[in-house]
Formats: structure tokens, sequence, C-alpha cells
């Protein structure tokens, strides 16, 4: 399925196969039926593969996206049949039982089936049974479909590894001489169980059907999406902010029942000839709450080009955070919600992570004394003590011309003279040798408050190990 | 001297511009006497206001600061703040001048919203349509460390003045200082 995968996105002539980095040697991971017919086989070290077949061509493996790609399959599956769930690392096992007559059998359902791959240009090997275990064989060894409650008849010269046995026990079973499915049928049973354990023959009655065995369909994420087709097209602001809302009442109704709060949402507004405009909205907290959504989104239709009209809206909630139902109090929440309101208006215009809040740091370092975080992720928090007056204004510092471990008498700064009428200090800071920081290279920085007869209060620092003087900030 | 208190809680529903070195102050003191505050700023400037100094104002849990791109993103939210009223206060940095456009919407926007607007400006770039206009400066004096003149220099419907304050740390309120010439020390303050 991989390389198909990979097929699909760039199609190549020749033998082709993908290769993954296992156990620090580059071995193939999936191959297409040309490079199969030259001989090669899954799990083959790459060079021995190139040596075999010098006009291989290969590319790197994406196991992640090849998941993805087998949901997005799984999904597609669900049209057969309602239990749809995933074999491995490339198999999908469905349970059509009361399902096959709606494609007209069998046989039709699986010439559809795999009419359907060809056209997508999946090549897939299908079998069908009572029994998981005996279709899960039939689909890797040799391909058809058994006829109903005779599983022995269709499995009977398949070898034993199609039971989906270890390594081990095929190895062994190969040297007892049982190597189709139908000798170990055969085969008295007490001496194999001591042999090999009970799996053997527990993996050989689900596939005879003597024991029972479950498909577990994955069940289907919730999706928060909801569209609304139009019969005519519309283009006036209030209409689309009508059918915005109508959207926004179905999709809240489903957060609701999944207890969750869309934090970001992206209106998508398709129009006559094709062309889709979107708007995004990233909302200060996660809500739920139609009424309060939908002001939110007035500026962004404003801004919509609607051409010759739109016919089809799609309201998608991008990001979903969970949102537990809450109790109404009488201590109402008002002031509070219309702030997170303001914050998301203002996040449409400005961004929502420029909208921020001061947090306390724990540390003396003057710049590094807060952080600032993004107010729609954060939480005032903390106590914000100082020992020792700090500056109102903070700005990288700007450089004086002046020597000495005192402060200068007369001093110029930003083209003012200025004159030192009394200085507080020194307060001796270190910088913080665990974070690396480049405005900390000249060492420890003696602090003073230095007042100016001019008026201007100043924060100046000295630093001794690399002599220099620098005005860092302003107080009040 | 006219009294401070007929111009010094700035009036609601207004927007008034500082100037000079201490403008942060006066928002600052401004800004003590509210339950919270839209800071607004862009983001290209060097100077940032310290929340460990604001600490002996306010408490800087009660301020957001939005930081914006250019002037024109910042009238924009500015607006949009005001008009809304979910904060009583917007302090706003300036760097260019105002139009009387700009101005007069910022004006009907707190008038709508019922909240105060306070512009940080550059000296001599007030704009006509401001409710106010101060020039708050520091005040060199040998016993006290906080002294400030504040001078109302553009007064729509008041008189002007200056006085001498200082804020009081310990009551987290605002002192007003004798008279210049009567207080000890020198006299006439530079500006």
């Amino acid at each position: 399925m991989a390389s198909d995968r990979a097929l699909r996105a760039r199609p190549v002539d020749g033998p082709f196969a993908l290769t993954l980095k296992q156990a620090n040697a580059d071995r193939l991971y999936c191959l297409d039926t040309g490079a199969e017919r030259a001989g090669l086989h899954r799990g083959m070290a790459y060079a021995d593969a190139r040596a075999f077949c010098p006009d291989l061509q290969t590319r790197p493996a994406d196991p992640a996206g090849d998941a993805r790609f087998l949901r997005m399959l799984r999904r597609w599956a669900t049209r057969y049949c309602p239990w749809v769930g995933l074999e491995g690392r490339d198999g999908l096992v469905l349970d059509i039982t009361g399902a096959a007559h709606l494609f007209g059998g069998e046989a039709m359902l699986l010439s559809d089936m795999r009419q359907r791959l060809a056209r997508a240009g999946l090549a897939a090997r299908i079998g069908l049974a009572d029994t998981r275990g005996a279709a899960w064989a039939l689909a890797h060894h040799g391909e058809g479909c058994a006829d109903p409650g005779q599983p022995l008849a269709a499995l009977d010269h398949l070898p034993v590894a199609a039971l989906r046995l270890g390594e081990d026990t095929v190895t062994g079973l190969t040297r007892l001489g049982l190597r189709k499915i139908g000798e170990l049928e055969r085969t008295a049973r007490a001496p194999l169980t001591r042999r090999f354990g009970p799996e053997l023959l527990l993996r050989l009655d689900q596939a005879m059907g003597r024991q029972p065995e479950q498909i577990s369909p994955l069940a289907e994420p919730p999706h928060y999406g909801v569209r609304l087709t139009l019969p005519d097209p519309i283009g006036l602001f209030d209409d689309v902010m009508a059918g915005t809302g109508r959207l926004l009442d179905q999709l809240c109704a489903r957060l609701k029942t999944q207890e969750a709060g869309a934090r970001s949402l992206c209106l998508t507004l398709r129009r006559v000839d094709q062309e889709a405009q979107t708007v995004e909205l990233r909302l200060a907290r996660p809500l739920r709450d139609a009424a309060r959504i939908l002001p939110l989104f007035e500026r962004g239709v404003r801004e919509v080009d609607a051409g010759y009209g739109i016919d089809q809206m799609r309201l998608e909630a991008t990001r979903v955070e969970p949102l537990p139902v809450r109790q109404l109090s009488h201590v109402s929440s008002g002031r509070a919600d219309r702030l997170d309101d303001l914050i998301s208006r203002i996040g449409t215009r400005i961004g929502l992570e420029n909208i921020q809040r001061f947090l306390p740091v724990d540390s003396h370092i003057p710049e590094r004394g807060f952080t600032i975080a993004a107010a729609a992720w954060s939480e005032p928090e903390g106590s914000w003590a100082s020992p020792r007056p700090r500056p109102i204004l903070l700005f990288p510092p700007e450089p004086l011309a002046a020597t000495g471990p005192r402060p200068p008498e007369r001093f110029r700064w930003r083209r003012m003279s200025l004159s030192t009428a009394r200085a507080t200090g020194p307060e001796r800071i270190a910088p913080e040798w665990w974070l690396p920081d480049e405005n900390w290279r000249s060492g420890v920085r003696d602090y003073w408050h230095v007042e100016t007869r001019q008026g201007r209060r100043l924060w100046l620092f000295h630093t001794p190990q690399n002599p220099g003087w620098f005005v860092q900030g302003e107080f009040a | 001297m006219p009294s401070l208190n007929a111009s010094f809680p700035l009036r609601p529903g207004r927007v008034h511009e500082a100037c000079g070195p201490l403008a942060v102050a006066m928002a600052a003191v401004t800004a003590a006497q509210v339950s919270g505050l839209l800071w607004l700023r862009e983001s290209w400037r060097p100077e940032l206001i310290n929340p460990l100094g604001l600490a002996d104002y306010f408490d800087p849990a009660r301020l957001l600061l939005a930081q914006t791109r250019d002037q024109t993103d910042t009238l924009a939210v500015a607006e949009e703040s005001l008009r809304d009223g979910a904060l009583p206060l917007v302090v706003i940095e300036l760097t260019a001048p105002l139009s009387l456009t700009a101005g007069r919407r910022l004006q009907l926007a707190a008038k709508d919203g019922k909240t105060t607007g306070l512009c940080l400006i550059p000296e001599g770039m007030g704009s006509n349509a401001a409710e106010t206009r101060w020039h708050c400066a520091p005040v060199f004096d040998p016993s006290d460390s906080t002294l400030m003149r504040w001078e109302i220099i553009k007064n729509k419907s008041g008189t002007l003045g200056a006085w001498h304050v200082r804020w009081n740390r310990a009551s987290r309120r605002l002192d007003l200082v004798s008279p210049v010439g009567q207080r000890p020390g020198p006299a006439g303050a530079p500006g």
C-alpha cells in the first residue's frame, strides 16, 4: 500500500520500492509488483536489492503518512459496511455480515471494491471468508472467496504461515512435516498443544470458526464541520451573516454534545465561479455560544469579495478544546466574558498572540524579572514584589562616556547634559550563568539610582569587569 | 491656582493626552484608580514599561498589553476597545501626530463606551481633539525622589495649571505638594 501511495503521487517506470532505515541499515519497506517480479522481497537489505535489480528505483518511506492514508482508506471502506477496523500496518478488516446483499452479493461486492481500488491506483489482495482468520489467510496467501460454512475447503492447501503464527512455530511445524493447513487440521491436537503451546490451536480454531474473534471498528472521531448549500447565490453581508448564524447553531449543538469548545474556526465561502474564500477566527477562550461567536465573524465577512455570489458555505472548528458543562451561578462572569470577546475581536485585527500580559519571574536580572505571555493562553498569577525600587521604563542599555566605579558627576545622555545630584547604590547583580545571554557577557553590573539636578531619575549601571557606564531605565 | 481635583481624575468618556518624560507615570497613576486597562504599544519600539516598576502603582495582573505593527493598527484597536467598554482605561502610545479626524473618532468611541483614553504622545505632537493635555516631568528634590511636576497645557473645559505631586507608595495615592514658591529647596522647577 505504501509504495502505491508513493506512486500515486509521482509515478515511475520500472521496479519501485520504498526503503526505511531499520536497525541502522536501509531495508526495503514496501515494493510494487514489478519489484516483486524481479525477485525482491520485503525486509531485504537495500544494497542486496540493488545488486539483484540494478534499475530499481527507491524513495524513503513515510510510515506516519502511510498510517494517515490507511485511516483515510478505512473511512472510505465504511461505504461497504459500518464495521471496519485496521489490520496491521497496511490492511483493513471489514465485517460485511448483512451488508453484502446491498451490492448484489459477495462476488459483486468484491469486484466493485477491486475496481474502485484499481482506479485509485492501489493494488489490493482481498480474501473473504466466514472468519477473520480464514479471510486473513486467503488475503495473504492466495486470494479467494471461501464458500460459506466450509473454510477448510479453501484453506486446505495453504501454508501454515497463513494462520498468523510466529516465525518459530512455522519453522517447527515445517520440521515436523506439517506444511499445509489441511495436514495440521488432520493431526492429533494434544501433542501439538504440548509441543507449541495453546496459541497454535487457538489460531487454527479461529480460522475454522470454532473460536470467536471480534472485529473492533475504530471509533469515528467527532467531526466539527457543517456546510450549507444554497439554491441561489447570495452576496449581501446580512445574508452571509444569517447563513453563518445557521451553521454556527448546528456546530455549537454538536460541540455541546461533545462538551467541547471551539478555539479557532474557519468559514469557507465557495463562490459560483468555484473560487473559495476563507475567514479565520481565533478565540481568546474556548467557546460554544453561537450568539457570542457570530458578531466576531463580522469583520472577516465584511472583507470577503462575494464576486458573482456565494452558493456554498462551510464552517469548521479547526481547533477544539474540552469545555465541560458548568453550573451557572449568581456571581456573574459577565465582565470576564466581555473582556474575552474584546480580546478575540482585537485579535482578528492584530493577531491573538499580540495581546499579552506580564507574568512575574523569579529573577534578579531586570529584563528577566517578567515574561510576556499571550493573554489568550495564560491566566494572571503570581505576586509582583520587588525588594528594591525598579524603574517604570526599561530600554536597551545606552552607553555613557564615563569612567570610574562611582557615577559620573556630569554626563551627556540623549543630547542632554545632566549632572548628578544624588546617587543611590550600588546594587550588584550578577549574570545568571546557567542561562546564556549575549547582553550579560560583560559580567556583573553595579546598578545606581541616579537623580539628576535637571530632574530626570535614571537607572545607570557600571560593568567593573569590562569598564563602561550605561543607562538602562528611567524611574518615575 | 486652580485645584488639581477639578481636572485630575481624568474626565471619563474622553480621550486625554500626556507628554513629557514622565507621561508613563501619569498613565500609571491613572491606572491605579481603575479596575483594568489595555496598554497599546507598537512592537518595534525599544522602550518597554517595566511591570516590576509599575507594581508600585497598581497590580500588573490588571494590565493587558497589545503590541501592534504600526499606528494604523494602534488606532483601530484603540477605537475598538474604547467603544467596547470592557476595560475602563486604554493607554495609547503614539509615535506620530494624530489627524483631527482620528482624534475625533477616538473621542466619539470613548464617549460611546464611557471609557477613558490616555494618549502618550511625543512632545509637541498634540491633537486638537484631545480633552486635556498634560506635561509631566520629574523634579529634583533633595528630600524626596518621587517629586513630579504636572502641568495642564490644554484644557477644553477648564483652566490651565501646574502642580507638584508625588506618588505615595505606601498608601497608593497621589499627594499634592505645596506650591512651588513656598516649598523648601531650590525654587523654580525646570520642566
